[in-house]
């Protein structure tokens, strides 16, 4: 895309972008430390997670006070504002994101060395597709390219499925071994941050289809397998 | 004629069933193929669009992109200009108004022109009004005239402003209010279709903000066409946009989508502000 004429224009939207990518590296590294925070029992790595929330928060008001303030001096149009529509609302999606990792981080710190590592191990294997779908949706965005969003946006199924066998995994567990149904409840819950993370991932993946072509991505029309949902 | 009632009540009858979506599917004016040329200098290229009744289309694009000259054969107006020729065929209600059995004096009464600077005559405020409905012979008695002077005022907002000073001049009035003025008078004599040239561009943002709420009260009984150079204009009054560029037409759809997703790449970085 060419230069606006005001070219203050063009440096207010790519400051957005900046803020929007860091935003999108920090709760990236938070979603693969706090799963690694589990997997290892790492209280400090955990604590660590937990203190850089605030900045996500931070940059999210930031992102979201430079915008009211472009719409308001300069009343953008076509892709320009397709484009503050959907940083806007992926501002929104990873401050959730950075939310969920955090209640990992916190969850870690109510477990001991009694959880079996089994246990550990299957949260953290759920880490590495997640946080691959937000690389993924962040790498669309950085490079315009709406076919790549397209496609995280079609594979939240897998993340479905992933967060189901995990659900029925931790339910073996406590099952046969009813001392550890304290963990494994935190567990079942860090799991269930994982998969609403991922949800969090498809959204952006709308906004950013929007922002590049216009168009709406129907959610209906997403691979799903049925009831799989819980 | 109907009786002269509050101007709101009035138009909400006829606004009826007016709304946007059905509006946009009746085409009043179907522009094909036109061109105009200034001596042997062309500033219209082979246009062809249709223009909905009862809704807003704006004409937009840069300075001398020919969106003044376009929107002059919608009533002739080029005729007027030494050198000007107009080829291809505009229809109204199925009638070639290029033809030459058309009367162009006819013609202008039914498609109104409100111009960028306002223009009254230099004469009262009444006579403003009364002056197009007495030529065309359109009233028979003086209370028919008042009641026509009293419903055009009405219809363009001025009324209230103006019911108790008819009798001074009509260059006496502030320049939204002059503009107000020429609107009610292209509106006297019952057009159908009313062009605007930058209507707005004189006025500061309060008077422009009732002359835009005007437009949008007017759209529920007349086709209206309006050349602006703000973009912002025309994505507020507007439900059509057309986008002219260097005498051509380069896109044309519903307000929103060229304002939110235009397929056209001059369209994009003209809406923008970037570099075309
Ligand atoms: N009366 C005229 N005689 C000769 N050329 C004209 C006349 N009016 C406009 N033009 C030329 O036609 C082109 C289109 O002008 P115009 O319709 O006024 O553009 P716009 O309204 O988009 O600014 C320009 O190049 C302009 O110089
Ligand atoms: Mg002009």
């Amino acid at each position: 895309m060419s230069e606006h004429i005001v070219s203050a224009f063009t440096d207010e939207l790519e400051k957005i972008a900046a803020d929007l990518m860091r935003m999108g590296g920090i709760v990236e590294t938070m979603i693969l430390d706090s799963c690694t925070a589990v997997d290892r029992n790492n209280h400090d790595m955990a604590r660590d997670v937990i203190t850089r929330d605030p900045e996500v928060d931070r940059l999210e008001e930031e992102v979201e006070r430079q915008i009211v303030s472009l719409i308001a001096r300069r009343q953008p149009m076509a892709h320009d504002l397709r484009s503050v529509f959907s940083a806007l609302k992926t501002a929104g999606e990873l401050e959730r994101i950075g939310d969920l990792s955090k209640n990992i981080g916190k969850r870690t710190l109510m477990l001991d060395e009694s959880v079996p590592v089994a246990m550990r191990h299957g949260v953290a294997r759920m880490a590495r597709p997640v946080s691959l779908q937000l690389h993924m949706v962040l790498d669309a965005y950085a490079t315009g390219n709406a076919e790549a969003a397209k496609t995280v946006w079609e594979s939240d199924d897998d993340i479905d499925q992933h967060y189901n066998s995990l659900f029925r995994e931790m339910l073996t567990y406590m099952i046969e071994d009813p001392r550890t149904i304290s963990a494994g409840a935190h567990m079942l819950f860090m799991a269930k941050n994982l998969e609403r993370i991922g949800d969090h991932c498809t959204n952006i993946a709308e906004f950013i289809y929007f922002q590049i072509t216009g168009e709406y991505l129907i959610p209906h029309e997403r691979p799903k397998t049925p009831n799989t949902g819980i | 004629m109907d009786t002269v009632g509050p101007a709101k009540a009035d138009l909400a009858l006829t606004g009826e069933g007016a709304d946007k979506t059905q509006a946009l599917t009746y085409p009043r004016i179907d522009c094909r193929n036109v061109s105009v040329y200034y001596d042997d200098k062309q500033a219209v290229f082979d246009v062809s669009l249709a223009i909905h009744d009862r809704a807003v289309t704006a004409l937009i694009g840069p300075s001398g992109c020919g969106k003044s000259t376009f929107l002059r054969c919608l009533n002739r107006m080029n005729d007027t200009i030494e050198g000007a020729k107009v080829t291809g065929d505009i229809f109204m209600e199925g009638e070639n108004i290029n033809s030459p059995d058309v009367d162009p004096v006819l013609l202008r009464s039914r498609v109104g022109m409100v111009f960028q600077k306002p223009n009254p005559f230099p004469k009262s405020i009444y006579d403003n009004i009364a002056y197009g409905p007495r030529i065309h012979g359109m009233v028979d008695s003086r209370e028919d005239l008042d009641a026509v002077v009293e419903k055009s005022l009405r219809r363009a907002g001025l009324w209230e402003e103006v019911k108790d000073r008819l009798s001074q001049p009509g260059t006496s009035l502030s320049g939204g209010q002059q503009q107000r003025l020429c609107i009610a008078r292209a509106i006297a004599v019952r057009p159908e279709v009313i062009l605007m040239d930058e209507p707005c561009s004189a006025l500061d943002p309060i008077a422009t903000a009732r002359i835009e709420e005007l437009i949008d009260e007017l759209r529920k009984r007349y086709c209206i066409v309006i050349v602006t150079h703000s973009m912002q204009q025309a994505a507020r009054v507007s439900q059509r946009t057309a986008f002219f560029h260097l005498g051509n037409l380069v896109e044309m759809g519903d307000t929103d989508q060229i304002f939110t997703n235009p397929r056209e790449r001059r369209t994009e970085d003209y809406i923008t502000g970037r570099f075309g």
